[in-house]
């Protein structure tokens, strides 16, 4: 299909637009409360477009991440991968969902992320024993609802179907 | 509506099997967990990290714009008053240092005729490259800076990092424009050191903590006392000997435990520093040729890269 419809570089941009946010150099003291963008950007344009963002999409997302930050390669292909089977498995429901649910949703996903991510790094390293690693889910729960709004104005401004 | 009816049109897909997405899933979750455990355990995936660090590394440029910027407007809107403030400051500084430079001629020459006198080897001075830190590890449990030196400027793994106050740390793995490098704090790393004060040998070992490192199996006689400062050593070939590593902090004896307690503070400034340095130090050639005969009768080529990775 061809068409004013299928532009794709919307969603490559602001999935690089996550990407760069989530490299942004933080203060010391904010480093726990910076939102995990890539989920959260990846969660949205599963919701919107499930046919054409989905896996494989969620998966090189990951490898670009590893690599950005230098972790274990596929350490976050494979928390991503995850977290957007269960979106794919949803996403008519969080459709319909009222903005709480979303909140608690979206929590419970990057929740799920951010303890795949811990998982691996301890069982391939070391890492701390706190449940602080929980802060961003709680952080990017409260972001949901504007970036949901400001990916949804993007895509329909767009005109991304 | 004007629209022309299409006699075919394909239909836009609204759902998706749910079949074949668990079967992807699945797939695509056990390639990960391979390559987690083959970036694990083997050397080889480097190259291809440091193949797609290249491909991401305009991404760490990008978005080190800001800060840059940031930087630049402070520079061009600075008070006059207060460049010429920092300008005789740093006139000071200079007179003071090159002061201290004068005396080191002397000494250094000295140092150099002692050892000729004992027969020990010759030290070799150090090279250091300029870098600037273009990123930070946006994971709190890691300590990691991206340098904007890579492959291309010939930065290698292992390579120290210093800034003016101390070692900051050591370089893990490099693409052709950044590389990246591990502070002294993360828990991963360790250096060896040594008291300044009286020669004292120990290992200090990073706590994932910002400003802390802790010094590992000190007897509970050794001769430290707070205020200490800490010098590499030098053992184990990677850090050069005699750049300031930290200063101890505190030193706690419990009687329970078999050895003592000492929490020490990096010299370098590891969260603030921007301008860095990175080290090349030519090897002292002797032991370096001593050890490359031993390692060409032996049978198995991996001694070196132990050795590399016990650091």
């Amino acid at each position: 299909m061809v068409g004013p419809s299928r532009a794709n570089w919307v969603i490559y941009v602001s999935l690089l637009a996550a990407l760069m946010l989530s490299a942004l150099p933080l203060p010391e003291a904010m480093q726990w409360w910076r939102p995990e963008w890539v989920p959260l950007v990846l969660l949205y344009w599963i919701v919107a477009l499930p046919t054409r963002v989905g896996l494989g999409t969620a998966w090189v997302l990951g490898i670009l991440l590893d690599v950005l930050e230098g972790s274990l390669l596929g350490l976050n292909a494979l928390a991503l991968t995850v977290v957007a089977y269960v979106m794919l498995l949803v996403y008519q429901r969080v459709r319909m969902f009222s903005w709480l649910q979303q909140w608690l949703f979206v929590f419970a996903l990057v929740a799920l992320y951010q303890l795949i991510v811990h998982w691996v790094k301890g069982t391939f390293g070391t890492t701390s024993l706190s449940l602080m690693f929980l802060m961003p889910a709680l952080v990017s729960a409260v972001l949901w609802p504007a970036l949901f709004m400001l990916l949804r104005g993007v895509r329909r401004g767009f005109n991304v179907l | 509506m004007t629209q022309p009816s299409l006699g075919i049109t394909t239909i836009k897909p609204i759902f998706i099997k749910d079949s074949d997405v668990g079967l992807r899933m699945l797939v695509l979750a056990v390639i990960s967990l391979l390559l987690i455990f083959t970036d694990y355990k083997f050397r080889e995936m480097d190259v291809l990290r440091s193949g797609l660090t290249t491909l991401v590394s305009p991404i760490q440029y990008v978005v080190d714009v800001p800060p840059r910027m940031m930087e630049w407007l402070n520079r061009t809107t600075a008070d006059y008053h207060v460049l010429l403030e920092e300008n005789e400051e740093l006139r000071g500084q200079s007179l003071v240092l090159q002061r201290k430079l004068q005396k080191m001629t002397a000494l250094t020459a000295e140092n150099i005729r002692l050892r000729e006198l004992l027969n020990s080897v010759e030290k070799v001075d150090e090279v250091v490259t300029l870098a600037q830190v273009i990123g930070v590890d946006p994971d709190p449990f890691s300590h990691e800076l991206v340098v904007n030196k890579g492959s291309n400027e010939g930065v290698r793994v292992g390579q120290p990092l210093l800034d003016a106050s101390g070692v900051m740390g050591q370089v893990i793995s490099n693409s052709r424009f950044s590389s990246r490098v591990l502070l002294l704090t993360d828990s991963r790393h360790a250096i060896p050191v040594q008291i300044n004060r009286n020669g004292v040998r120990a290992i200090a070992v990073g706590t994932g903590l910002t400003g802390e490192l802790q010094l590992l199996h000190l007897p509970d006689t050794a001769d430290i006392v707070e205020g200490d400062l800490l010098i590499s050593s030098g053992l184990g070939g990677r850090f050069p000997y005699g750049y300031p590593v930290a200063t101890v902090g505190e030193v706690r004896h419990d009687p329970g435990q078999p050895f003592a307690n000492v929490k020490v503070h990096p010299n370098a400034q590891l969260t603030r520093s921007r301008q860095v340095l990175l080290l090349t130090s030519r090897e002292q050639p002797s032991v370096k040729q001593e050890l490359n005969e031993v390692l060409e009768q032996a049978p198995s080529d991996s001694v070196n890269e132990n050795s590399a990775e016990a650091l």
